[in-house]
């Protein structure tokens, strides 16, 4: 199979507003579930082990019609709550069991409660994991949460998720963790084989497959990509910070790469490398989950981090390890956490003289020659003066 | 400004005295570099008053400030200087408000300079974005900032979890945070009767809220609420002070009562009641005469609003309780207003339109906050639907000028209060 046949699979599954291949997942046993989940970061494992399917929500798109959303959302905030809820309305999400809705700003927090509210009888979940990342202190009440949502499940799906059950799930995520960071990997080092646009409907992908199918594509991904041949081009390296929530449209991200561009890594859908390492499969699967997110997940607008000095490190160290020369913040409009930490990020990159420059964008952006201008200028600067 | 707009001409006895405690507060915050006294900085919504009496130090909440330049006019200009500097238009207006004015000399209303904070105490409730204001501010004071999380009721419960992780949390991350800052030990007594003094004032500012049960309402609860009730209750809760004031104001409106009185406002007292309402969201700052004015001209009170709750759901029967003092300072912050999950706040709302006999439901959305204004539109459909009465929208800004329209807010209410006598017309013609 060729990363052509991949991706046109992938681009089929990212177009699919009505989430065929997860309707078809479900009705292939009438015992089976599915539980939605938005952006950012949740368990998936635990899902996965209650015999669920775990399906990433973002949004909309450019592709649908917002029509009753927006009677529900002011002018001012975001787009990702409005074409949700549109999803919602439109019985594209009925067969979904249940939504989680993780804690990562404001919008996403009240969205829990509209959906409740709309949506009765529904499995809803709001999905809080700790600040304060001190085993005794944030872990043990993160253990806690997370066994809350194990018999929130188990209850929805009248069946216990047994400690092997998670273990096997768990070992089933780490080996996606590790083909994901292969695949970020293998476009890191050799961008012009590995158009973004693709790595992005691969990951795309996996928020509405089965793991295991989504492993296998990726394993499929890898091999097919290493044998492309293609021209390297005189791009410059950068990083996207900021498009962890709402999706700018797949323009957005092919303009960036016409721009003269390789975007080297980003925080697109960032459930798939929220934890950065195995996480252990022995022992306690909660508390392993827990510690995981205590000290291996990534740093994002959505949590806060600890000590001052810690604030931009990661983004650093994602500029280093890729050999980036700058970084685009790219933010949906009216998004809180992505704009407040923008200013402190940009500090930081100003502090370790690492060019950035910052835009917005909502789901449904249509003009992409501004955005294409600017990253244009961008790379061409970053040429002229690194 | 007019003499007749100017809310010094009337003064009751507790204004007197709120006036005279704050303005004690901010000199005694100017004055720490001479008294030695060390600053801590924190939030209004579930904030820790009485502890931080126990390890002596000042409190200054930037909020708090953010009003204070709101309403003195000075908060525009220092949003455009936060925006000049790389801060996005579209964050809240609190929070640029606030990194403005550190740009232009971080001045007091009393016309001194604040002190730099000698901690951060990150104890948030209901919003996101105070996370990311203090990690904003410690980027500018690289002091020792401590994090309170607390988590939110998405269930619309306070589970034992929860309440934990909070209490644990006070225990070997804040109190510690605070002997090492404040050189002061933790005695727990001492907060006991911090706890019992809040206790004692809580039970007088439930009284007054409810004051707005009669009719005419003696008191405003949104307007009068937040410029006279409540401001008193954050910064100084744990107070003998506050006990005294609360005695105060409560006296007051009983007489106010006894007379048949409406509320005061800053051009006297509200002749007729033609409109008791409930009002849901922050109100706007920087035209807050003018916006009350809006509504006292018209003959509308507001008798319930649940702004004055994101410092505590006193009047849903919640005490600070000294017998349990750090179970019940958890149990307060969670259990703020801004904590409440969205059909939580729709069943209060709803339950203020009942109690109080409100003729409807009035939404001020806020531009910039989130944590009040996503959902908004649903929760004024689902009051409309619950208790058949007419709600309205409108959107301003906290303390950004460049969001309130006079003409706009104008308009809305006139035809809000049509519909509403619409309404009543259409309800007695129905009874007749
Ligand atoms: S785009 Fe930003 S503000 Fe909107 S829901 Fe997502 S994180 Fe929240
Ligand atoms: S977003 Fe709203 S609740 Fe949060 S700090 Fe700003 S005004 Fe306050």
């Amino acid at each position: 199979m060729s990363t052509a046949d991949i991706i046109a699979r992938c681009e089929a599954l990212y177009e699919d507003l009505d989430f065929t291949a997860a309707r078809q997942w479900k009705e292939a046993d009438p015992s089976r579930k599915v539980i939605a989940y938005m952006p950012v970061y949740v368990p998936r494992e635990i899902i996965h082990a209650a015999g669920m399917l775990p399906l990433g929500i973002m949004g909309g798109g450019d592709g649908l019609e917002v029509i009753h959303g927006d009677a529900f959302y002011q002018s001012y905030i975001c787009r990702i709550p409005r074409s949700t809820i549109e999803l919602g309305l439109s019985k594209r999400m009925d067969f979904v069991d249940g939504m989680l809705f993780p804690s990562i700003c404001d919008v996403i927090r009240n969205l829990s409660g509209m959906w409740k509210l709309m949506f009765p009888g529904k499995y809803v979940r709001y999905f809080d994991v700790p600040q304060n990342y001190r085993d005794n202190v944030g872990g043990n009440y993160y253990t806690n949460e997370l066994n809350e949502l194990r018999e929130g499940l188990e209850h929805l799906s009248g069946r216990k998720i047994t400690d092997e059950a998670l273990r096997a799930s768990i070992a089933v995520y780490n080996e996606n963790r590790k083909l994901v960071q292969d695949v970020y990997g293998l476009r890191s080092r050799e961008p012009w084989k590995v158009p973004s646009a693709d790595v992005y409907l691969l990951m795309r992908a996996g928020l509405v497959l089965p793991v295991e199918e989504h492993n296998q594509m990726l394993k499929d991904y890898l091999a097919a990509a290493v044998k492309v041949e293609a021209q390297k081009r005189d791009n410059c390296r950068v990083i996207i910070n900021g498009s962890f929530c709402e999706q700018p449209p797949l323009n957005l991200i092919k303009s960036i790469e016409l721009s003269g561009c390789y975007i080297v890594d980003d925080d697109y859908m960032i459930v798939h490398r929220f934890l950065r390492n195995e996480v252990s499969t022995a022992g306690d699967p909660m508390q392993n989950l827990s510690l995981a997110f205590l000290h291996e997940s990534i740093s994002t607008a959505a949590k806060y981090d600890d000590k001052e000095e810690d604030k931009g490190k990661y983004l650093l160290e994602q500029v280093r390890s890729n050999a980036a020369e700058g970084v685009i913040f790219a933010a949906p409009s009216f998004c809180d956490p992505a704009l407040l930490e923008r200013p402190m990020l940009a500090d930081r990159c100003s502090e370790h003289k690492v060019p950035y420059i910052s835009f917005k964008y909502a789901e449904n952006s249509g003009q992409m020659q501004p955005i294409r201008e600017q990253a244009g200028t961008f790379a061409d600067s970053i040429k002229l003066w690194s | 400004m007019s003499a007749k707009t100017n809310p010094e001409v009337i003064k009751e006895s507790s204004m007197v005295k709120q006036k005279g405690m704050i303005a004690g507060n901010y000199d005694r915050l100017t004055g720490t570099k001479e008294s030695g006294e060390k600053v801590v900085s924190t939030f209004v919504p579930g904030n820790l008053n009485e502890l931080i009496m126990c390890f002596d130090m000042v409190n200054n909440l930037p909020e708090t400030n953010a009003i204070q330049n709101g309403m003195r006019k000075q908060s525009g200009g220092m949003i455009m200087d936060a925006e000049k500097a790389g801060h996005s238009e579209d964050v809240c207006t609190y929070v640029k408000a606030d990194i403005g004015m550190m740009g232009r000399g971080n001045i007091a209303p009393n016309g001194k300079p604040m002190p730099a904070p000698d901690m951060l105490l990150l104890s948030y409730t209901g919003c996101f974005t105070f996370m990311k204001w203090f990690e904003l501010l410690r980027h500018e004071y690289k002091c020792p900032t401590v994090m309170l999380q607390i988590p939110y009721q998405g269930d619309g419960k306070i589970t034992k979890n929860m309440r934990d992780f909070v209490v644990k949390q006070l225990k070997e991350e804040v109190i510690p945070m605070f002997e090492q800052v404040s050189g002061v030990k933790f005695d727990i007594d001492r907060l006991r009767e911090y706890l019992k003094n809040s206790a004692k004032a809580e039970d007088n500012l439930v009284w007054v809220l409810e004051s707005a049960k009669n009719r005419p309402s003696p008191i405003d609860a949104y307007f009068g609420g937040v410029y006279y009730i409540g401001p008193m209750f954050t910064a100084f809760r744990g107070t003998t002070d506050a006990v005294e004031y609360y005695d105060l104001v409560r006296g007051e409106i009983e007489q106010r009562i006894r007379e048949g009185k409406g509320p005061i406002t800053p051009e006297g007292d509200m002749k007729e009641e033609k409109y008791r309402l409930v009002v849901e969201g922050p109100p706007n700052w920087t035209s807050f005469r003018e916006f009350w004015k809006l509504f006292y001209d018209e003959g509308a009170v507001v008798v319930a609003s649940s702004y004055t709750k994101v410092g505590g759901l006193y009047d849903q029967g919640f005490r600070h309780d000294p017998n349990d003092p750090l179970g019940t300072l958890a149990d307060y912050c969670l259990g703020c207003y801004a904590n409440n999950n969205l059909p939580q706040r729709v069943e209060l709302l709803e339950k203020y339109m009942n109690e109080y006999q409100a003729d409807g439901l009035l939404i001020n959305s806020i531009k910039s906050c989130n944590s009040f204004s996503a959902g908004q539109l649903l929760m004024m459909r689902e009051i409309e639907k619950r208790t058949g009465k007419p709600a309205a929208f409108i959107e301003t800004d906290l303390v950004d000028p460049r969001y309130f329209s006079h003409a706009n807010v104008k308009n809305r209410l006139e035809s809000y209060f049509q519909m509403v006598d619409q309404k009543r017309s259409g309800a007695s013609l129905a009874t007749a």
